[in-house]
């Protein structure tokens, strides 16, 4: 809290008068929870009978069952996503104007649309599996979204570079092979973690089309009259899970970018964190 | 084809409930991403460690659980709204953890020697964000604030699941109608990108008018 231009290194009295903000603004806070906690023990959410499903073997392999089908999509739709991805930005960097034409509006098609809208036009209208549906929906965008990061990611690599490896006399694959796409990966590592994150997120829409993944499972508990309807408790059990899930490979993504932040290696490649500089729709990558 | 000239009406309530959640939302998200991003930059530690939490949180949620528990499980507690409400409530709290990573970079992007010479004058810590340093931040962050609302006009889709009227919502009575339903869907991506398009529009005129010049 030292580097800040915003307000000066707080002397006695503004600490005191801090302190007295930071308690008051704690004490709200903290009102807030027991506010909260009140209504959940008032609503007699913590009574045994609801929390009594977590006990039965049979519905924690149910529950893991779906946290399996969770991570099952999020796989699947990760490699995909990747190979799409690599095959698309191959395209949008390519030497022939019609594959670069095709590429650059199918990217730019699936980077505007809604997730949910390819997912449920995949399951609704051709008829397919709720997994291969979902895992679709999800490569189209993400593999769109990640095209473009692995577009920027090389074309940010040192134009020397390339020059370079042209001036040796290699040919163009040669180029992207062996010089500008090992520069590149290694700087766009922490970006393509985190549109990870936003494929692992999503894997949750494939609730809404009866995929049973981990919020279906839990959806099934919740509905159980036989337990009261525990919907409180369901939730209080899978939220952590799910975001501690993405938390971590979020804190992944922030230690890549530490650690390279170090590393010699990567001086050569600038790569701005995809942050959005054309006003495109769906120009928000990192977010959903 | 027909399927858009025979169901006007309803594609017509699909787009509006659309652009409603979003207008709603996106007002939302920009008023507690700027509490937030206060918040993160305050010199009051606990108030840091509640917007920090709060984008953590939210930006690690994934938006279906968080609408799942908004929309079934605050009515537990005997909270009962309507779901366009809460589907309002969803959507603006989860897109307000972005828009304040987008308010707090733009933060950093002032130059140090503005919050400095604001604080000469003797200007407090909430003058000096307010009329010296979010002024300007606000200039550079038009374009990531415009991307990250267009998000949320993509993600107001999931709320058409919760029984919400919305567009991609519409997909479903026509089915039953019994209407071609690659065309259904051919409409009801015109529509998102109307939105989409529409968004990025105004972003573009707000980012000539007051952006910072490239």
């Amino acid at each position: 809290m030292t580097d800040t231009a915003l307000y000066d290194i707080p002397g006695p009295r503004a600490r005191r008068r801090h302190l007295v903000y930071g308690l008051a603004a704690t004490v709200v806070i903290l009102g807030i929870v027991a506010w909260v906690l009140y209504l959940l023990f008032d609503t007699h959410q913590f009574t045994a009978e609801k929390w009594r499903p977590f006990v039965y073997e049979g519905i924690q392999e149910m529950l893991l069952r779906g946290l399996g089908n969770t991570l099952k999509a999020f796989a699947y739709a990760a490699v995909l996503s990747l190979a799409l991805g690599g095959l698309l930005a191959a395209g949008r960097l390519s030497d022939h104007r019609i594959v670069r034409w095709i590429a650059t509006v199918f990217v730019e098609f699936f980077r505007a649309m809604p997730v949910l809208v390819m997912i449920f036009f995949v399951f609704v209208a051709l008829k397919v599996q709720p997994l291969p549906a979902l895992v679709t929906g999800l490569t189209l965008y993400n593999g769109s979204v990640l095209a473009e990061v692995f577009r920027s990611g090389v074309n940010s690599v040192d134009r020397g570079q390339r020059e370079a490896a042209y001036a040796l006399g290699m040919r163009k694959t040669q180029v992207m092979g062996h010089v500008l796409v090992p520069q590149a990966l290694r700087a766009m590592l922490p970006t393509i973690i985190s549109q990870l994150v936003v494929a692992l997120k999503d894997t949750s829409l494939g609730f809404l089309i009866t995929y049973e993944e981990f919020l279906h499972a839990g959806k099934l508990i919740a509905s159980n009259l036989d337990y009261g309807l525990p919907f409180i408790p369901v939730v209080m059990i899978i939220s952590p899970i799910y975001i501690g899930m993405c938390m971590l490979l979020s804190w992944l993504a922030t230690w890549v970018a530490k650690r390279q932040r170090r590393s010699l290696k990567t001086e050569a490649v600038e790569v701005a964190p995809a942050e959005p500089g054309t006003l495109l729709p769906g120009a928000g990558q990192i977010h959903p | 084809m027909n399927v858009l000239t025979d169901n006007f009406s309803l594609y017509g309530k699909g787009l509006l409930g659309t652009v409603e959640l979003t207008v709603y939302a996106s007002l939302l998200a920009l008023a507690l991403g700027f509490v937030m991003a206060s918040f993160r930059v305050a010199p009051v530690g606990s108030l840091r460690v509640f917007g920090t939490v709060w984008v953590t949180v939210l930006r690690n949620t994934p938006l279906t659980l968080l609408f799942f528990a908004v929309l079934l499980g605050l009515p537990r507690f005997g909270v009962v709204l309507p779901f366009q409400l809460f589907a309002v409530l969803a959507l603006g709290c989860y897109t307000s953890a972005f828009i304040c990573e987008a308010v707090r970079s733009g933060i950093n992007t002032v130059p140090a020697g503005q919050g400095e010479a604001a604080r000469s004058l003797g200007m407090t810590f909430g003058q000096t964000l307010s009329l010296v340093v979010l002024p300007q931040a606000f200039r550079s962050v038009i374009p990531p604030v415009g991307s990250t609302l267009i998000a949320l006009a993509k993600n107001s889709a999931i709320a058409g699941s919760f029984s919400v009227t919305e567009l991609l919502g519409t997909y479903k009575p026509l089915n039953e109608l019994g209407y071609s339903i690659v065309w259904t869907f051919v409409w009801i991506a015109v529509g998102y990108l109307i939105v989409t398009l529409s968004i990025s529009a105004i972003f573009n005129v707000l980012e000539k008018r007051w952006g910072v010049p490239r």
